[in-house]
């Protein structure tokens, strides 16, 4: 396999790292970077990680990064992550940096002591603190219970002083998407099994309407709504398909929320290299961060009236003859 | 009447959904089985995921019915645990 890290990746322009991908070869990982210098978003740091948890550390290969990559790489916990050797000791330039190195969870117990230690890392306040941990432990849940990963689930996160921006990144090399829906609404696609992933109420683990005693199929519309009111990027990637939530206008002061992921703005496609497994990366800014009391207030009403039309459709209509 | 405190088994964000089932199976049920009525304590708790709320009552509601919530009180909940639980409450009268 073959990654490049480009200078700069974050959602808004994530495509063109994701085109580059080569995932030939499973047992060999090469990694090569921007020679001047990488700003990249965590969910690129958790792709690369969880490539790397698959291949034996002796078969990957890192070239030699400038300083101010392999520090970032080497404070993010990649080389340790890979088991491999970065070749200088890293001196700590910003010991206040407000970021999760590269985490790997395979447990709910480890979710738990997880979500506990982000917030004091990303020295967040009770408002935003929220949000984040709602984000992290759905999606970590998400890869515990569903996506039947060997290496479980690799997260990262950072603050962004410029934009005030927290970046996550949540991977796995599991199951993907499709085949958990398909158990229960077969697909014949990545993205329409993306699409039913993100309509409120629909889960792989049954059609029953209010899902099973342990799953609602509530989750990602959550975060992917959590992320519309903020304005802000959200992106899902598994298998060959893409769906990617643009950022909100700043103008438009109504945000209308939507069942079906497709009424939202966004971008994506089926023609990207194919992961094994699900990538998601989100960002929340901390400028913009509604109330999120307040914005339980939006997601609720959209998603009792996409449960109501879908009950809808199952009504039996009178037969006149 | 039975009073379970949660904080004490969740600590203050309440996401586990392996603790809400034991809670249910082990404390709820047994407890309504009983004819009693049970107090959900949530002093304490900054925040509560939906999953963790569907884990914990959202089975209680399909196997006894709606009415099953005259038995059940949810105590010194904030805004936030207030809305999840409302949502949980909603969708599962709706399905």
């Amino acid at each position: 396999m073959e990654i490049y890290l480009p200078n700069s990746a974050f959602l808004g322009n994530i495509d063109p790292f994701l085109k580059k991908i080569d995932f030939s070869d499973g047992t060999k990982l090469n990694i090569t970077a921007n020679k001047k210098w990488i700003s990249i978003h965590p969910v690129v740091l958790c792709m690369v990680a969880a490539l790397g948890l698959n291949v034996n550390p002796n078969n990957i290969t890192c070239e030699k990064l400038e300083a101010k990559s392999r520090h970032y790489l080497q404070r993010m916990g990649l080389f340790n992550f890979l088991n491999i050797k970065a070749d200088k000791e890293i001196v700590e330039h910003e010991p206040a940096g407000r970021f999760v190195p590269l985490t790997r969870i395979t447990n709910s117990s480890e979710l738990t002591r997880f979500i506990t230690d982000i917030i004091p890392l990303l020295h967040l306040d009770s408002q935003h603190a929220d949000s984040i941990k709602y984000v992290v432990s759905e999606l970590v849940r998400n890869v515990i219970e569903h996506a039947d990963a060997e290496h479980g689930a690799v997260v990262s996160a950072q603050y962004y002083k410029k934009s005030n921006t927290i970046r996550i990144g949540i991977v796995d090399t599991g199951v993907g998407i499709k085949r958990t829906i398909d158990n229960a609404y077969p697909t014949k696609t990545h993205l329409e099994a993306i699409r039913l992933a993100l309509t409120p109420g629909i889960t792989g683990t049954t059609r029953r309407i209010g899902g099973t005693e342990y799953n609602a199929g509530a989750g990602l519309f959550f975060i992917k709504s959590i992320a519309k009111i903020n304005r802000e990027f959200f992106m899902i990637y598994s298998g060959n398909a893409i769906y990617k939530l643009l950022k909100g206008k700043q103008e438009l002061k109504h945000i209308a929320l939507y069942g079906d992921p497709f009424n939202d703005r966004h971008s994506g496609g089926e023609d990207y290299p194919y992961w094994k497994g699900t990538a998601v990366g989100v960002d929340i800014s901390l400028s913009k961060t509604e109330e999120f009391s307040i914005l339980l207030d939006m997601i609720r009403d959209t998603y009792i009236k996409t449960i109501k039309e879908r009950k809808k459709e199952k009504y039996k209509s009178p037969r006149f003859i | 009447m039975m009073e379970i405190k949660i904080l004490k088994l969740t600590g203050s964000f309440a996401e586990n959904k392996d603790i809400a089932r034991d809670i249910r199976l082990t404390k709820i049920i047994p407890a309504l089985d009983a004819n009693d009525s049970v107090i959900l304590d949530f002093n304490g708790i900054d925040g509560a995921t939906q999953s963790f709320v569907h884990a914990l009552i959202s089975d209680i509601i399909r196997k006894y019915g709606i009415d099953v919530l005259d038995k059940i009180s949810f105590k010194n909940c904030n805004e936030t645990v207030k809305k999840i639980i409302g949502i949980v409450v909603d969708y599962m009268q709706e399905s």
